[in-house]
């Protein structure tokens, strides 16, 4: 096994250029994709390697944009459609979800939709309250997505790559605070499954299961709840949808505690299903203690940076509420 | 009759698009023009005697926009449609048989019974959907023209829209996409000067939608909607400059929906005067009028295809009818694709 190391956005980037190459009905669309390398210079020097018929700058027109790849996609391409923040994914709402999300069921499974939507999504880099929001919760509900959210490098590659042979829409959202975090990544062609959570860390005091960033968070706190001698497992959900119950519900039965850890608004979140999983299985007569959430304030993200941190989790939050679960004040 | 930029002016005396079309095509025509209105008809009627259900829209007056303007197109070319899509749908050459089972919402329908009237299509035929949002089909062409171009497969994509489309973000950046990128697809406007209720002149700021094109660099032209050869000439032209990698045409066909919106127009916002004008330049006789006076064919061979068409949609409801409803347990059937494994 190489221990090659790579670069989140370094990963992404070769697992487009793997599809471009492999797959001929594979191309990619966006804003400022192509010379100017991507807003956050993911796709950076593909454009150079492939072209621009296949590496395709589009106008600021996000609902034809993402309506046009939804088109090719109908027809025989594999577009790979990227938004520059999945804030402004918004606007191409209609195409996503009343389109792209429902045309294989509406006309009775006689056409599918290979498309992928990546949106990179979270705060944390100053953003404010229109560049920095975690919406993932909005599309998870949508029958006919699948929504994924790929915390380590290995992860990005794979499930992309997964996600573009998929023959369904697939929204993945890419964490901006991961695109410069590194890691050991397989070189090659590879999938990862798009319906799996894992196992980032054993443990048998709590279970916290965590999306994105806050895997890296939740792992961090669980370092430093080792020391006081409280062992968390740490689950990465890595799908939203579909979700993997039973990696939930099998955790809980052996912690018999849950705590949630996600970015976007608390109320209505992505903790609201892990939660109500757990609350509907048997894993319910295995808990100890209430469920905890710990999710974005209910309020949009803000700018500065004191208050951007408060907004969401952070490492000693999840500690904090980790501690009082395992010790049984919850 | 007006037109735009480089677009031809069209005769209306010696319909140029005859010169195009055997008998036969033209005849094919008119009977698929027939089966539209046959097919509204004995729907409206099935929807005011309790034996179908939720809302319809009914394109009764449009027959030749929907007909003259897919007859340049193939099975390989493309149509997205709109929730007013059962003439397109036709027009695109699906069976009615299925489209009644898919009225009905039973399990032998295009969509089986997932889609309903505003839904209905075949995808085989190269109808990439009736879709309920307004607007909604027009980049999704413009897609399936990218795709084409891609691909190369010298087809082309044709978007049927209504003037509410046109005041609709997704009409704009559709067009400025199309004219950019230089691909083979063909905006088709169903003026049918209603969105809704809302009348052209109090939505638009513009006289015409075709006027809109001169701000995409694209040809607009404007025809009579009610003229199945001024339509299918427009849209011969469209589409051989789309296939000729020349780029989009705007066509505005101005015509006229006889019928009120849905199922709950109570009519408050157009004078019946001005319905019963309309009325009288139906498309289907103006075309059977222009068949006989041009010899394309006699009389009674014309006339003999209302009454085959009324047999047809006959033996349709009845194989419609005798379709099972959709099994319950399948109501999530068809969400996602068949999974290569199956998900936990």
């Amino acid at each position: 096994m190489s221990n090659r190391e790579l670069s989140y956005a370094e990963a992404i980037r070769e697992a487009l250029a793997i599809a471009l190459e492999r797959d001929d009905s594979v191309f990619l669309m966006g804003e400022d994709i192509g010379v100017y390398g991507g807003a956050f210079q993911v796709t950076g020097d593909l454009i150079e390697r492939f072209g621009e018929e296949r590496v395709m700058d589009t106008p600021i027109s996000e609902l034809g944009g993402a309506g046009v790849a939804v088109g090719a996609a109908l027809t025989g391409m594999r577009p790979v459609y990227e938004f520059q923040f999945s804030d402004f994914s918004m606007l191409a709402m209609e195409q996503i979800v009343n389109q792209a999300a429902k045309l294989r069921y509406m006309l009775g499974g006689a056409v599918s939709v290979p498309v992928v939507f990546r949106m990179p999504t979270g705060s944390g880099l100053g953003g404010a309250a229109q560049h920095s929001q975690s919406i993932e919760a909005w599309y998870a509900h949508v029958p006919g997505l699948k929504v994924v959210e790929p915390s380590t490098p290995e992860d990005v590659k794979g499930m992309l790559l997964a996600a573009i042979k998929d023959p369904d829409p697939v929204i993945v959202l890419e964490h901006k605070l991961l695109y410069k975090m590194k890691g050991v990544t397989p070189e090659g062609y590879y999938e990862t499954p798009l319906d799996r959570a894992v196992v980032r860390r054993g443990g048998r005091d709590l279970t916290i299961v965590a999306t994105a960033i806050m895997v890296h968070r939740a792992l961090e706190a669980a370092q430093i709840l080792a020391s006081e001698d409280i062992d968390a497992e740490v689950i990465d959900l890595r799908s939203l949808r579909p979700i993997d119950r039973a990696a939930i519900v099998g955790s809980v039965k052996r912690t018999a505690r849950l705590l949630a850890v996600y970015e976007g608004v608390k109320t209505l979140g992505i903790g609201a299903e892990i939660a109500a999983i757990v609350a509907e299985s048997d894993a319910f007569d295995y808990l100890d203690a209430p469920i905890v959430r710990l999710g974005g304030v209910e309020a949009p993200i803000p700018y500065s940076p004191v208050l951007e941190k408060a907004a969401v989790p952070q490492v000693e939050d999840i500690v904090a509420a980790a501690r009082r679960l395992a010790q049984g004040e919850v | 009759m007006t037109s735009h930029s480089n677009s031809a002016r069209f005769s209306v005396a010696h319909p140029k698009v005859y010169d195009r079309l055997a008998p036969d095509e033209v005849l094919g025509a008119l009977r698929r023009m027939h089966r539209i209105r046959r097919f509204e008809e004995t729907a409206e009627d099935s929807y005011i005697r309790g034996l179908s259900y939720g809302t319809m829209h009914l394109s009764i007056g449009q027959e030749a926009t929907a007909v003259g303007a897919c007859m340049p197109l193939s099975d390989a070319d493309w149509i997205t449609s709109t929730h007013r899509g059962h003439g397109h749908c036709i027009a695109k050459g699906a069976e009615l048989g299925p489209m009644f089972a898919e009225f009905l919402g039973r399990e032998g329908g295009y969509c089986k019974g997932r889609g309903g009237s505003m839904h209905i299509a075949e995808p085989a035929k190269g109808n990439l959907g009736a879709n309920g949002i307004v607007g909604g089909g027009l980049p999704i062409a413009v897609g399936a023209a990218l795709s084409a171009k891609k691909r190369r497969t010298g087809a082309v994509a044709l978007a049927f829209f209504g003037d509410g489309a046109n005041n609709a973000g997704a009409f704009h950046e559709a067009l400025n996409i199309a004219s950019i990128w230089k691909l083979p697809v063909v905006f088709v406007c169903e003026n049918n000067q209603y969105a809704m209720s809302m009348a052209m002149a109090r939505s638009t700021a513009v006289a015409n939608v075709a006027d809109r094109a001169s701000a995409y660099a694209i040809p607009g032209v404007i025809v009579d909607g009610n003229s199945f050869a001024d339509v299918a000439e427009a849209s011969f032209q469209a589409t051989e400059r789309a296939r000729a990698g020349e780029g989009p045409t705007l066509i505005e066909a101005k015509t006229y929906r006889t019928r009120g919106h849905s199922r709950s127009d109570r009519n408050r916002y157009r004078a019946r005067e001005e319905i019963e004008a309309w009325k009288a330049r139906d498309p289907i006789a103006r075309l059977e009028a222009e068949i006989v006076a041009l010899g394309l064919a006699t009389e009674p061979r014309v006339a003999a295809i209302a009454a085959e068409v009324e047999k047809e949609m006959a033996e349709a409801v009845a194989a419609a009818s005798a379709s099972p409803w959709p099994a319950v347990a399948d109501v999530a059937r068809d969400v996602y694709s068949p999974a290569e494994r199956p998900l936990r």
